[in-house]
């Protein structure tokens, strides 16, 4: 069974009551327990500041050459916070009611009305370390909307809202390195979670540059390891983005929910080649002001994709605004999965603009009029011309998303200040991770999960602006309460020791994988195969789901596995500063993790959020719920091999929030 | 497009490098520069060989983890791009592309274009914070007021991705434009003023024992950061240093 432990009481007095009820660890005490975290994104830096702050002796890793290069950096849009600084009727339930929804109803309500109550604090703590969020003429804080939402309550740093917010946390975190209450370990991975007497006691770590292996024990472990989206091969991720210190986890006995919750992100750059090696997000915050359409008509289409026309030869009324056509309420800000089927919908259809047909316009000819005309008016102007409308509308956009406007330009070598970009869906997030209760902790005692690598708050469906949120709330204030109540029993147990046969076992079966992969000597480099299961991931268990394609599918990764163990190649040797074999272990991980995901879809027999069963929808496409038989969150248990993992039941308990079908038109 | 490539090659920091060449055909102008590197790589392994070693993360020019000097410029011929960033239409056909990793003294290299800029933590380290907690009971974020021509210039101070291309273009390996940047971005706001001289100390201090050196004024490293960050950070950040010397010696 698994326990969720949610608090007793009523919804919105839950967390502080919790708060005033757990055991806490005295000052003196913490200076004798050890804490481990991995990653130093906005969960981990957070986490690892914070922890030190309040004592406790922390050691941080990360696998990049410094903490501040995690993949939270590359966030653009923005962050959530109930302030109602817009004064347009948001408050905590609000935040709360719209995450439920988002995420179509498969998140814990306690979890995310805690999430919704500390929100207002992570930015006044962000602007108290000198984050540099954009504001108004006056001096106040500047908010923008995102999808699925008709509040503005996101914050922002132009396009580099991750950026800015890491780089906060990364100062808390040097600040606790200079006092030495952070053992910073850069150039680290790590290899495997250590258990004693059934509890999580460490881990086994490889120091990169050398090669070696090295033990590290403590009292708890916590995974800030983000986000496993890289399992498609081509997603927004970081290159390093990865499934595995979750997946050694997962391996050791902590429950897998959700795998197949994935979340397709409508407005990221097309596909250009075989080449490809990433994808690139244009932020959701561009739906604020850009406009979605394909041609209405096909042979305009045709046109443009064999390069006889461009988007600017079709008139107006020849134009398929197809987001404002079918859901006019929310328009071009619907939730993200909304938009990405109705864009797969559309392009499937023949409608796509571009030469492999995957592709639609986002137009921001409309918003360049609109604020040209009103900064014409704020500069007094009477009757300006059209051309100085534009001038000055440009200088506007240019204002709001001009990094994302240079990115793209520099990226398609078009320019979207005159032509409309072109997107097309792209893998982006994980709402599925570790299975975690109230406290963040996994099912494995002692080790804890947070930010993106958990699976807590997000249901089928993330808004935007809600991961950095999540991963900071989760750092800063919520983590560092719930795990003094479990390492409260620990103050008397004294260090622990990494001498124990526990250890030595844990480290002789990554050597032995690591020399395997060296001395296998077969014939196809390591991307080989990734970009194999990648190609499965998408086609199979990507934005729409069947059952025959998800068998077909687990079939052909069980193959890819023994094919990528027999067969490939890592050059150079495991003794010293080698990146291919990295990534080596890496693949081999998203290898069965790729399975699982391909059996929690299949097993999920209704669609929710970014899972779409094409079994299971509306006459009129949209998603499909089984409230009655599907309102459960899936936790995978290990049991010795990925092909015969068991699946365990959390049942959600909705008291609060009426379960509706979303509509957003 | 058909390419001869010049690559650094050195085992690790002791060893002595010296440059390969390889040839590379079938290079599409759509591909990134790091794209037509993970190519040669391709092309190296399957040939029995070690691959060349080179740092990355992003591949969209935030992290600042990649890090190549291209035919002698750092992050390569374009301006305001990182070498993530750069696309093989900045070159043509039959060019011969010489690649070779940061230089400088703070910076010693791991192996091949990988180097280490751990000195750049240990700046940060030694003052580039606002000493707050964590605890989130701050005063309300709407609390002080910061002029949006302020919040904006801080901002694009902190725009900084610490990917070392001003050190690596400075005949000197300065890190000024780097730690100006830091400094100026809290100098800016109002609530990095009560650490503001004992900050700009202890983080100069820092960089002079890591090994950095002088600035001559040149201005090739805001000529290279692919961030723009402008000369008047290092221009503010002397000012700063040197009234906050006057002050401590009174
Ligand atoms: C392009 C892009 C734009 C986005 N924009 C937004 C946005 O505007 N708003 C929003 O709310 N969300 C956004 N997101 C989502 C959000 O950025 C992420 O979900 C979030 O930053 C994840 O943070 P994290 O701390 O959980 O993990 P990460 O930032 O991914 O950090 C993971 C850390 O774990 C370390 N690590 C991983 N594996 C190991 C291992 N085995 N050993 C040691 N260390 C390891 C890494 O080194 C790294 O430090 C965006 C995502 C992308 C891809
Ligand atoms: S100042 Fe520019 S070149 Fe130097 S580290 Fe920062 S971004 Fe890179
Ligand atoms: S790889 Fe991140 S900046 Fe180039």
């Amino acid at each position: 069974m698994l326990d969720s432990k949610i608090p007793e009481g009523p919804l919105a007095d839950k967390w502080t009551k919790y708060k005033d009820d757990i055991q806490l660890v005295n000052p003196a005490n913490k200076r004798s327990i050890d804490v481990i975290v991995i990653g130093t994104g906005l969960a981990g830096s957070s986490a690892a500041a914070s922890l030190a702050e309040m004592g406790y002796n922390v050691k941080a890793l990360c696998f990049q050459d410094s903490p501040r290069r995690a993949h939270s950096i590359a966030a653009q849009g923005g962050i959530n916070a109930a302030k109602n600084y817009q004064n347009d009727g948001d408050s905590v339930h609000r935040l709360f009611y719209d995450t439920v929804k988002g995420g179509d109803y498969r998140s814990r309500e306690a979890n995310v009305h805690r999430l919704a109550e500390v929100s207002t604090n992570i930015i006044d703590q962000c602007v108290a370390q000198g984050v540099p969020f954009a504001r108004e003429y006056g001096g106040l804080l500047d908010n923008r909307s995102f999808g699925g939402v008709q509040v503005s309550r996101t914050f922002y740093a132009k396009g580099q809202t991750g950026q800015q917010l890491l780089l906060g946390a990364y100062s808390a975190l040097s600040r606790q390195i200079s006092k030495g209450k952070v053992d910073m370990l850069t150039r680290h991975e790590m290899m495997d979670v250590v258990m004693l007497d059934g509890k999580c006691r460490g881990i086994i770590a490889r120091n990169l540059v050398t090669g070696e292996l090295e033990r590290h024990a403590a009292h708890a472990v916590v995974l800030a390891t983000g986000g496993y989206g890289n399992v498609f091969f081509l997603s927004t991720n970081a290159m390093g983005s990865n499934v595995s210190a979750a997946w050694k986890a997962h391996k050791k006995g902590a429950h897998m929910a959700n795998p197949c919750f994935t979340q397709i992100h409508p407005t990221c750059i097309p596909v250009s080649g075989e080449h490809q090696s990433k994808l690139t997000l244009m932020s959701e915050s561009l739906r604020n002001d850009g406009r979605i359409w394909v041609p209405a008509k096909k042979e305009d289409a045709d046109a443009i994709r064999n390069g006889t026309k461009k988007a600017l030869e079709i008139a107006e009324a020849d134009r398929d605004y197809y987001l404002e056509r079918r859901y006019p309420a929310f328009g071009n800000l619907v939730p993200r999965d909304v938009a990405s089927r109705a864009a797969k919908e559309r392009c499937d259809a023949g409608f796509g603009v571009n030469k492999t047909g995957e592709a639609v316009f986002l137009d921001f000819a409309s918003a360049i009029n609109r604020y040209g005309k009103t900064e014409a008016s704020i500069r007094g102007l009477s009757e300006p011309s059209t051309e100085e409308i534009v001038t000055l509308g440009k200088e506007v956009v240019k204002a709001k998303y001009g990094n994302l406007f240079d990115m793209y330009k520099q990226i398609a070598a078009d320019n979207p200040y005159e032509t409309p970009m072109k997107i097309y869906p792209a893998v982006h997030y994980t709402m599925g991770g570790l299975w975690v209760d109230y406290n963040l902790m996994t099912s494995v005692s002692g080790l804890y999960a947070t930010g993106e690598s958990n699976f807590s708050d997000h249901g089928a469906n993330r808004l935007g602006a809600s991961a950095l949120m999540q991963g900071l709330a989760d750092g800063y204030f919520v983590l560092p309460y719930t795990i003094g109540d479990y390492l409260a029993n620990d103050i008397r147990t004294g260090a622990i020791s990494s001498d124990s046969a526990e250890f030595e076992a844990a480290e002789k079966a990554v050597q032995e994988r690591i020399d395997h992969l060296i001395n296998n000597k077969g014939s196809k480099p390591v991307d080989d195969f990734h970009r194999r299961l990648g190609r499965i991931m998408w086609n199979e268990c990507g934005m729409s789901r069947n059952e025959a394609g998800l068998k077909k599918a687990i079939v052909e990764i069980r193959a890819l596995r023994e094919e990528f163990w027999k067969d490939v190649r890592v050059p150079g040797n495991a003794t010293s500063y080698n990146p291919e074999l990295d990534k080596a272990g890496r693949v081999a991980d998203f290898l069965e993790q790729g399975e699982l995901m391909c059996m929690d879809a299949l097993a999920r027999e209704e669609s929710c959020g970014g899972h779409f069963r094409e079994e299971h929808q509306t006459p009129d496409g949209e998603a499909l719920r089984d409230d009655e038989n599907f309102a459960f969150v899936s936790a995978w248990e290990f049991v010795g091999d990925p092909s015969e993992s068991k699946m365990i039941k959390e049942d959600l308990v909705f008291e609060n929030i009426e379960l509706k079908q979303r509509s957003y038109k | 497009m058909n390419l001869t490539l010049k690559v650094w090659r050195q085992d690790g920091p002791e060893a002595t490098g010296h440059m390969d060449t390889h040839a590379l055909g079938g290079v599409s102008p759509d591909m990134s520069f790091l794209e037509m590197m993970d190519m040669l790589n391709d092309q190296i392994i399957r040939a029995g060989e070690e691959p060349v070693a080179f740092d990355h993360d992003c591949r969209e020019g935030i992290c600042g983890m990649c890090s190549m000097f291209i035919n002698g410029e750092a992050h390569g011929p374009g301006r305001g791009v990182t070498t993530c960033q750069l696309h093989m239409r900045s070159f043509n056909d039959g060019d011969t592309i010489a690649i070779e990793p940061w230089r400088a003294q703070a910076f010693p290299v791991i192996k091949d274009l990988t180097v280490d800029r751990s000195a750049f933590d240990r700046v940060i380290q030694a003052g580039g914070y606002i000493s707050v907690n964590t605890s989130g009971n701050t005063i309300d974020a709407n609390a002080i007021p910061v002029p949006k021509e302020q919040a904006d210039d801080a901002f694009s101070a902190a725009t900084c991705i610490g990917c070392g291309a001003c050190v690596a273009s400075c005949k000197n390996a300065s890190a000024m434009l780097f730690v100006s940047a830091k400094v100026s971005q809290f100098a800016l706001l109002p609530q990095g003023q009560p650490e503001r001289e004992s900050r700009v100390q202890r983080m100069v201090e820092q960089m002079d024992k890591e090994g950095f050196g002088n600035c001559t004024n040149t201005g090739a490293c805001a000529v290279e950061c692919p961030k723009g960050i402008d000369l008047s950070n290092i221009a503010r950040m002397n000012r700063d240093f040197m009234s906050a010397t006057v002050k401590s010696k009174k």
